[in-house]
């Protein structure tokens, strides 16, 4: 049986069935709030959601039954004398070491919690950083969407923001170091465009086999890096179109990643075809893997969290969410494809619990 | 002490009680007493800055008021979320 955790715009849903069925909704939380996303740390059992209530301000949830009580966490909240607001939480994210998890939000923040997701705290080392005043938002916000843990080190950590780029710490995050060779923004003026800080990153993710590796969906774009994120390699050829927002990759092959493209004047799928693209071989090429997905006037937006995986290699399960209320799934890798729910409101996550 | 009116979920995070009775000279020591007094209420009215969320209003006898509007002892304080309608959601 597979848990998804179905974030929407009016509320969380917890879908549960098996790979290659229909899923059944089993509960429904926060029904008037955007769900912005939900998650499973797979050490404590515990869930969180990140729940937007329009009135009311972004907040931190959690539980141990997602049909039961949730309990607000206590933070986050950006300093007094910041003169900011936190604007919504858009991942919640287990780190290497116990009972730590991080947080990403807007505008450009990361928050800590060393009580298994129980209270939050800013992390000032990202915070303090000089170039701040500068940095400069995407259409989404200011938005920090993408934590990349190294397995077994919890010392490093990469983050991806849109607009910022990705951020790099060896020391637990007392440090930061911005780096983001090899990318090539052609949304900025050509003179600005080696120089430029303003990187709109989509989403990011690192092979934990070969940790030195992650992955890249860009605004217009999609990257390989072998160095840690310092420098990366446009790997975008052979796609319908380079634009889109998620990025899964199977842990056990540090040469896969999935993308789905998008294009780029309307953001949907493009020709009103649903595809999702498989690399084997590191970017080099890239294979079409819509079997069972619409192929005809099938207009969807897929939003960045709104892609995951389940398990590993030829049976991984792959998952993801339309902004017209789809979820798609996938029990072996992407050969095939079927509706497993429907009729939702606009999906903002999807994870696997 | 002024009267506070709340409705859900700001009442539940206040114990329950819709109505209650806070000390403060202004809109915003009133709010921020409340806070002291039920701390679950606290980021859900106020932001980070001690400014009202955007989306939530107070009226003072019937009046939309800003953070610092005088506040007397006799005065009710009702804290309402904004009338939305016809967004894309």
């Amino acid at each position: 049986m597979t848990e998804l955790l179905v974030g929407t715009r009016k509320g969380l849903y917890d879908y549960r069935g098996d790979p290659g069925g229909r899923f059944e909704p089993t509960s429904r939380s926060f029904e008037g709030d955007v769900v912005e996303y939900a998650c499973r740390d797979p050490r404590s059992g515990r869930y969180f959601a990140s729940v937007t209530n329009p009135f009311y301000g972004p907040k931190i949830w959690f539980t141990d039954d997602p049909a039961g009580e949730w309990q607000q966490a206590t933070g986050p909240e950006l300093p007094e004398e910041s003169g900011a607001s936190l604007v919504r939480i858009w991942i919640v994210k287990p780190a290497e070491d116990d009972g730590h998890l991080y947080a990403g939000g807007d505008p450009g923040v990361l928050f800590e919690s060393h009580d298994n997701g129980a209270t939050w705290e800013l992390n000032r080392g990202l915070w303090d950083q000089p170039t701040r005043a500068n940095w400069s938002p995407g259409n989404g916000g200011l938005c920090l969407h993408s934590i990349a843990t190294w397995p077994g080190d919890p010392m490093r950590v990469s983050v991806g923001i849109s607009a910022v780029g990705c951020w790099h710490t060896e020391d637990g995050g007392t440090t930061w170091e911005w780096a983001a060779k090899g990318i090539y923004p052609r949304y900025a003026p050509e003179d600005v465009r080696e120089t430029t800080m303003n990187l709109c990153v989509h989403n990011m993710h690192r092979a934990p086999l070969q940790p030195e590796r992650l992955f890249m969906q860009f605004h217009g774009g999609v990257y390989r890096s072998d160095d840690g994120g310092h420098a990366w390699t446009s790997i975008a050829e052979g796609l319908p179109s380079d634009f889109g927002f998620p990025l899964v990759i199977d842990p056990a092959d540090p040469d896969s990643a999935y993308v789905i493209p998008l294009a780029e004047g309307d953001r949907m799928t493009p020709d009103g075809r649903v595809r999702v693209y498989e690399t084997r071989d590191a970017g080099a090429s890239w294979k079409e893997r819509g079997d069972g997905l619409p192929q005809e006037d099938a207009h969807l937006g897929i939003l960045r969290q709104a892609f995951d995986r389940d398990g590993e290699g030829e049976s991984m399960g792959l998952y993801f969410g339309s902004t017209s209320g789809e979820i798609f799934g996938s029990p072996d890798a992407g050969a095939s494809w079927s509706s497993i729910a429907s009729r939702l409101p606009l999906v903002t996550s999807v994870r696997v619990a | 002490m002024a009267v506070v009116m709340l409705r859900a979920p700001l009442k539940d995070l206040a114990g329950g009680e819709s109505e209650q009775r806070v000390e403060g000279g202004s809109v915003l020591e009133v709010l921020r007493e409340l806070e002291r007094r039920h701390p679950k209420v606290r980021g859900w009215i106020l932001d980070e800055q001690g400014g009202v969320r955007r989306h939530v209003n107070v009226f003072v006898n019937g009046e939309m008021t800003r953070e610092d509007t005088p506040i007397d002892p006799q005065d009710r304080m009702h804290v309402l979320p904004s009338i939305t309608g016809g967004d894309v959601a």
